[in-house]
């Protein structure tokens, strides 16, 4: 398979403008302008590129929604706020080649009529940041951005603007409140940020990986992009992987092979000679799938989510023979505990009190009516609430709690784990 | 006009509106917590779920419009068992300290609990632990356990006095209002925090553990601040007034009053209320309480002595339009050759804004135009009959001219800090430099049976006790010409009386009785007297008040 989003990474340099240039880097822009935005909109429509952040919506539908002539600016947000645990490939993009990803929003700028596009990125990130801003100021210097890029009549300015350490401005509209200043809470819908986003104006927000397809689409059609893939999840999609796998990191792979393949062929199997337990394909947030579901599925979005799970971000979680899944989930629950903005009472006053029953269940004071408590809290917590925080703790407990029973069910009658304690626990 | 139904019942309702808004206009109970309809949506309670058919999940009422062919459910399973979860959730690390809780009795919690809720208990952990009885600013108190984060007052703020004086802070089940820096909610209008509350969280310092509510009788009235005439319920038990709180008018105050305002019932219970009549004795002129027989044997002797050219009438912006009618009458009837003038209460720097405060702090003034009478006393008057106050000017005059007789009607000696009206918050500034005056008045009433001492009317020869706003029924008119009821909510105290009544004794002296029973006959005489009265009935004016003739409408408030 021809990389499209890696092909750069671990060339010498990647991250320079000449780099990128000698690579063919930004050629793509002269070709664009020739092109109408709807043309250009109509390429990413034909590609069927889904956003990269987890949803999986299509890019060009979403673009799509942006109302025209209301005399208002249009927007473009980046989306770089990537803290879902278990993923990190959007870092890899701004690390090792944030000229794709700037050439990208060039491009969806110039679709969508955007002449100020920000790139909403996590605090957490420095380095990337820095590095990005390394990259900024060379665009800058090539006159990639600014004011009459590449002798056309299109302009853009692009910014950064970096978070100050809140998972929940990785959700869009939480995203657009950060970005204006504000506390980092989603918004109520309607209106949505296509109508009504950042500053009152119609805004558009990305993920990082989704933009950065864009050179690839426009330099070879939104055909040939169609054709990598498996129906209607085209392309190539970024995983990264962790947690007990011989080799651990970010790999591109085109959606639609299967889960078995990608584990042995990519990441050397599970660690130390142990067998898969389970895994969470798609970050932390998507219901786990044991070893035996796992093994059935195929990467792509369709397939798993006929397994009941979500590609997501593509933040894989392999888990071995060796690890507690009551362990696993108490640590999950105390992050979203801890990242719920605390507007809506469900999420609010539900993640604490799936925390406190985890944590006391793990520290072997579970009662019985625990399992069924916890079933019912993920019931009552999900889809009623502004934004997904809620469903990404509810999805966890139910998946957990079900696919593992027995083993919480001997935690609770015994009081401890028959596995050694997890490393974060020292 | 898009066509809906609601629980299988078509309705064609006002397309732009929410199903909260139509469901609440219909009758169609939906309960909430964050919403309120002066105030932008949040959406975060997520009490007022309802099922939308072919939608997948439940949406929050108080942000979904309608749209044509809506089929809406309030009341199937899923919204009821959501609406119990909400509960659940919210109760979970509320402290359930309801026998201790000031809003007890007026708790939107409490209410939906028994209404939608009344499961057992589940939550066998510890709770979030937060701070209690936090100062928010010089009138308002947090309980931040009882808090449930609608965010009504950080909205309220924000957009009504748009003073960003409060925020959330933390995230989660750790959030907490808290205000910025260490400045607190200095905003004039603060206390409306603590009506909007929907729980026990926000409370007033002035009314906190004051009182349980369920023992308070509330009753229509107007507050006396100033001549914005908000529409108020003046909360009583037993004749003592516990607090005004804002009657929803939208042609005057919405649903908002300010704080200054909110404060001035204290001198219906102040401790030197006037409340029999005082004379002075023959031996030594010191004060000496009487009976109202006696006053007026007094009076009558007094009366006979001096022509109706040599007597005078100082009517008050302070009064209700039947008091100052009533007093014009006896004037221009039974005295004729009399003088009448008009008196009002003036402070230095009265506080003003584009909002409601209005820097003529009397509730009448625009009335005693509209009957005609500007003149300010400056002399002359052998006997002279005076409502509620006068100005350091006007008494200068009566000292210079030395009139053989001075009445006073009044409410009160005008000695005590805690009265109030006679030391009026200019600003909430104001409130934090007096301290004490924000803390509430002890309501135990002493029976004012004795003058204090220095005597504060050392110029008047009887002061006459008056009934004050709480204990007559009446009218004003505000500063924008509209003509507002105040009912009676207590017995007067003692021998307080209104002071059309003390005119009518006195014309029954002269022999020439006044005729009316009450303050509507009074209202009806002014309608037959007055041109911008015509009409105008105390059936009309009603519970929202009514322009006076030829008086455009005036947007109030904010917009």
């Amino acid at each position: 398979m021809e990389p499209i989003l890696t092909k750069n990474w671990g060339k010498p340099h990647s991250r320079s403008i000449q780099t990128y240039l000698a690579q063919g880097g930004y050629a793509t822009l002269k070709k664009m302008f020739q092109m109408s935005p709807e043309q250009v909109t109509e390429e990413a429509k034909r590609s069927g590129l889904r956003g990269r952040g987890g949803a999986g919506f299509p890019a060009g539908v979403k673009w799509g929604f942006v109302p025209k002539n209301t005399g208002k600016p249009i927007y473009l947000c980046i989306n770089a706020d990537e803290s879902e645990p278990g993923t990190f490939k959007d870092r890899a993009i701004l690390e090792n080649d944030p000229h794709m990803l700037i050439e990208g929003v060039i491009i969806a700028s110039y679709a969508l009529g955007v002449r100020t596009a920000y790139q909403y990125i996590r605090g957490e990130f420095y380095r990337p940041w820095e590095m990005v801003e390394q990259a900024i100021a060379e665009a800058y210097q090539h006159g990639f951005l600014g004011q009459n890029i590449c002798g056309s009549n299109f302009s853009l300015d692009f910014y950064q603007h970096r978070g100050a350490g809140a998972y929940i401005c990785g959700e869009e509209t939480g995203l657009i409140e950060s970005l204006e200043g504000k506390r980092g809470m989603p918004r109520i819908k309607p209106p949505f940020p296509a109508v009504s986003g950042a500053f009152g104006c119609p805004t558009v927000v990305n993920n990082v990986e989704t933009i950065a397809a864009l050179p690839w689409i426009l330099e070879h059609g939104g055909e040939a992009y169609a054709k990598i893939g498996v129906g209607k999840s085209t392309g190539t999609k970024l995983w990264s992987v962790s947690g007990h796998v011989n080799r651990p990191g970010v790999y591109e792979v085109p959606l639609g092979i299967p889960f078995k393949l990608f584990l042995e062929e990519y990441c050397g199997g599970v660690w130390k000679g142990r067998k898969l337990k389970a895994v969470i394909v798609g970050g932390s947030s998507v219901p786990v799938l044991t070893a035996d579901e796992a093994f059935a599925v195929t990467l792509d979005y369709e397939s798993l989510q006929g397994a009941g799970t979500f590609l997501g971000s593509g933040g894989m979680i392999i888990i071995d023979d060796q690890t507690s899944m009551v362990a696993a989930l108490e640590n999950l629950a105390v992050f979203y505990h801890h990242e719920s903005c605390g507007q809506c009472t469900p999420c609010r006053e539900g993640s604490g009190w799936v925390e406190k029953i985890l944590h006391r269940l793990y520290h072997g004071e579970g009662r019985h009516e625990d399992l069924a408590l916890l079933q019912d809290l993920a019931d009552k917590m999900q889809g009623r609430t502004i934004c997904a925080l809620a469903d990404a703790l509810a999805m966890p407990v139910r998946s957990y709690v079900t696919k593992f029973r027995t083993e919480f069910e001997a935690f609770i009658r015994e009081g401890r784990s028959p596995y050694p304690a997890p490393e974060w626990q020292g | 006009m898009p066509k809906i139904t609601i629980n299988g019942q078509g309705y064609d309702v006002p397309a732009g509106k929410t199903v909260l808004q139509v469901c609440l206009e219909q009758g169609i109970k939906i309960p909430y917590f964050c919403y309120h309809h002066k105030l932008s949506i949040a959406g975060n309670c997520r009490m007022c779920l309802v099922e939308v058919v072919g939608r997948p999940k439940l949406e929050i009422s108080c942000n979904c419009p309608v749209q044509e062919g809506m089929e809406i459910k309030t009341d199937s399973p899923v919204v009821l068992e959501a609406r119990k979860s909400v509960l659940e959730f919210i109760l979970i690390n509320h402290p359930l300290d309801c026998p201790i809780c000031d809003q007890a009795g007026e708790c939107k919690l409490q209410d939906q609990y028994f209404d939608h809720s009344a499961v057992p208990y589940r939550f066998r952990e510890q709770k979030v632990q937060k701070p209690k009885a936090v100062p928010l600013g010089p009138l308002v108190v947090l309980d931040d356990e009882r808090c449930i984060l609608c965010t009504r007052c950080v909205r309220f703020c924000d957009e009504v006095p748009k003073a960003h004086e409060i925020a959330l802070s933390e995230r989660g089940d750790r959030s907490t209002i808290v205000t910025y820096g260490t400045e607190g909610m200095k905003n004039a209008y603060s206390l409306n925090t603590v009506d909007i509350c929907p729980v026990g969280a926000l409370t007033s310092r002035d009314f906190r553990f004051g009182k349980r509510v369920w023992f308070l009788s509330k009753t229509p009235s107007l507050c006396t601040g100033c001549s914005t005439g908000c529409n108020v319920w003046l909360d009583q038990e037993r004749g003592v007034a516990y607090r005004y709180r804002p009657r929803e008018n939208n042609d005057v105050n919405e649903c908002w009053m300010c704080d200054e305002g909110r404060l001035t019932y204290k001198y219906i219970n102040a401790p030197d209320r006037v409340v029999t009549p005082f004379a002075r004795s023959p031996e030594n002129r010191q004060w000496t309480r009487a009976s109202w027989d006696t006053v007026l044997a007094q009076l009558r002797t007094i009366l006979a002595q001096v022509s109706v050219a040599e007597r005078a009438v100082v009517l008050s912006a302070q009064c209700s339009n039947e008091e100052n009618f009533a007093w014009t009458r006896l004037v221009r009837e039974t005295w004729a050759g009399a003088r009448l003038f008009a008196t009002r209460r003036e402070y230095p720097n009265p506080s003003e804004d584009q909002i409601l405060r209005h820097c003529d702090k009397n509730p009448n003034a625009r009335a005693l135009s509209e009957f005609g009478i500007h003149e300010r006393y400056a002399g002359g008057a052998r006997v002279l009959f005076v409502l509620d106050a006068l100005t350091p000017e006007e008494i200068a005059a009566v000292q210079q001219t030395r009139p053989a007789c001075v009445v006073l009607l009044t409410t009160n000696w005008g000695v005590h800090p805690d009265a109030v009206r006679w030391r009026p918050l200019t600003n909430v500034d104001a409130v934090i430099e007096q301290g004490g005056a924000a803390d509430r008045l002890d309501t135990l009433k002493t029976d004012t049976l004795e003058a204090p001492t220095p005597d504060p009317y050392p110029w008047a020869d009887f002061v006459l006790p008056l009934a004050t706003v709480a204990e007559q029924c009446g009218t004003f008119v505000n500063v924008k010409g509209r003509v507002q009821r105040f009912e009676r909510a207590m017995p007067s105290q003692a021998e307080a009386r209104p002071a059309w009544a003390v005119a009518q004794h006195v014309a029954t002296l002269e022999g020439r009785p006044l005729p009316w029973e009450d303050a509507a006959a009074i209202l009806a005489a002014i309608g037959e007297t007055v041109p911008s009265f015509q009409g105008i009935t105390w059936e009309q004016v009603g519970e929202f008040g009514t322009l006076l003739n030829g008086t455009a409408v005036r947007q109030c408030v904010s917009a």
